[in-house]
């Protein structure tokens, strides 16, 4: 089992021009460790995380977009699982943390901790599928699951976060996604 | 005897799915995210998934279409999309946030399954109909009936205001558009 920010501060040093659209828990770890302007948070509803990246991967097929979902999360959009694996965007990474919580919503636990989203992923179609519970091992693979061709897919087993603060007005706010807009579209 | 003249003057009320098309491809729209809805099916949808200058991305929920355009509106590239209003009902609390308070461009073509064409959605027999526009007023989101071939020319005007303006906007199909 892996802390998340620890998973994290290892991704972060693979991360240079790709769009990382993080939801929730991860949104406040990952931008306490790497905040950047092409950094995307505003997903909206729970669980649509995946969504917005197939959305920016379909537009944007030359930039690599690594989505970094929750358990419950992904688990309110399952769907998207399917909808991604037709779609096939060769530049998308999808990473779910399961932790087995709805952590920023009092700790309690999922429907069924222990549910197998790789495969499911698998299932539905993801060209790469991966399941990831040590940090050594997550070191070692991050580099090669990122270069994959995706839709790629990999669960990070990881225990439940030290205490957050959630401040969502910061994680959405609209200067955020201007930001964001300019860096993608500089013209705009 | 002859039908009442306003009879037959509804009966020679059309909606040509071939001219939809037309608009919508001339408000610059690539990629149509979309759930079957069978108001649209024959009409739109059937023709949109053989046309090469669409790219069709068929969804498994319509919540699904506002993170997708959301995410292609930040890339500069517009969507259209199009489902049932069950779809859309069943979407509003992404259509809220992502729509209406991070005023994102969100295109959506609405088939009124059941609805009447002959009367305003709002005097509609079905209560899921009755309450789409009261619904789109009470949350400030822009809508426009297409139930007839002369509201196609609201379609291109209103997806253009919908990505200069980065604002949603919900065209409401009131009758099955006639298949090209």
């Amino acid at each position: 089992m892996m802390k998340r920010d620890e998973c994290f501060r290892i991704l972060a040093r693979h991360i240079a021009d790709e769009i990382v659209i993080a939801s929730y828990s991860g949104a406040v770890e990952w931008n306490e460790l790497n905040p950047r302007a092409l950094n995307y948070f505003s997903i909206g509803a729970m669980g649509l995380g995946s969504s917005h990246g197939l959305g920016l991967a379909l537009g944007r097929p030359d930039k690599r977009i690594v989505v970094l979902d929750g358990d419950g999360s992904l688990l309110m959009n399952l769907g998207s699982l399917v909808t991604i694996a037709a779609a096939a965007p060769k530049n998308l990474v999808h990473f779910v943390c399961q932790n087995g919580t709805y952590e920023a919503n009092g700790g309690h636990p999922i429907p069924n901790p222990k549910v197998d989203f790789a495969g499911m992923a698998r299932a539905a179609g993801y060209a790469h599928c991966h399941e990831i519970s040590e940090l050594a091992s997550f070191e070692q693979q991050i580099g090669h699951v990122l270069g994959e061709e995706g839709p790629v897919f990999a669960t990070l087993h990881v225990e439940r976060s030290r205490p957050l603060t959630y401040n969502y007005t910061d994680l959405y706010a609209s200067a955020r996604r201007r930001t964001l807009k300019a860096a993608l579209i500089p013209d705009a | 005897m002859d039908a009442p003249a306003s009879v037959k003057d509804q009966a020679k009320v059309e909606l040509h799915g071939g001219a939809i098309l037309a608009a919508i491809k001339a408000s610059g729209i690539k990629f149509i995210l979309s759930v079957p809805d069978i108001v649209t099916s024959a009409g739109l949808l059937r023709p949109i998934s053989r046309d090469p200058d669409f790219r069709l991305v068929r969804v498994c929920k319509e919540d699904e279409c506002i993170g997708i355009a959301s995410g292609l509106s930040y890339c500069d590239q517009r969507a259209l999309i199009l489902i049932q209003y069950t779809g859309f009902l069943d979407s509003l609390n992404a259509i809220r946030a992502v729509a209406v308070e991070y005023k994102q461009p969100i295109c959506m073509m609405v088939g009124l399954l059941g609805h009447e064409p002959e009367r305003p959605p709002t005097q509609s027999g079905r209560y899921g109909v009755r309450i789409i526009e009261p619904i789109l007023d009470a949350m400030g989101i822009e809508h426009h009936l297409i139930s007839q071939d002369a509201d196609v020319a609201k379609i291109k005007p209103a997806i253009d205001k919908a990505y200069t303006q980065s604002l949603p906007v919900a065209l409401l199909i009131g009758r099955r558009p006639v298949a090209p």
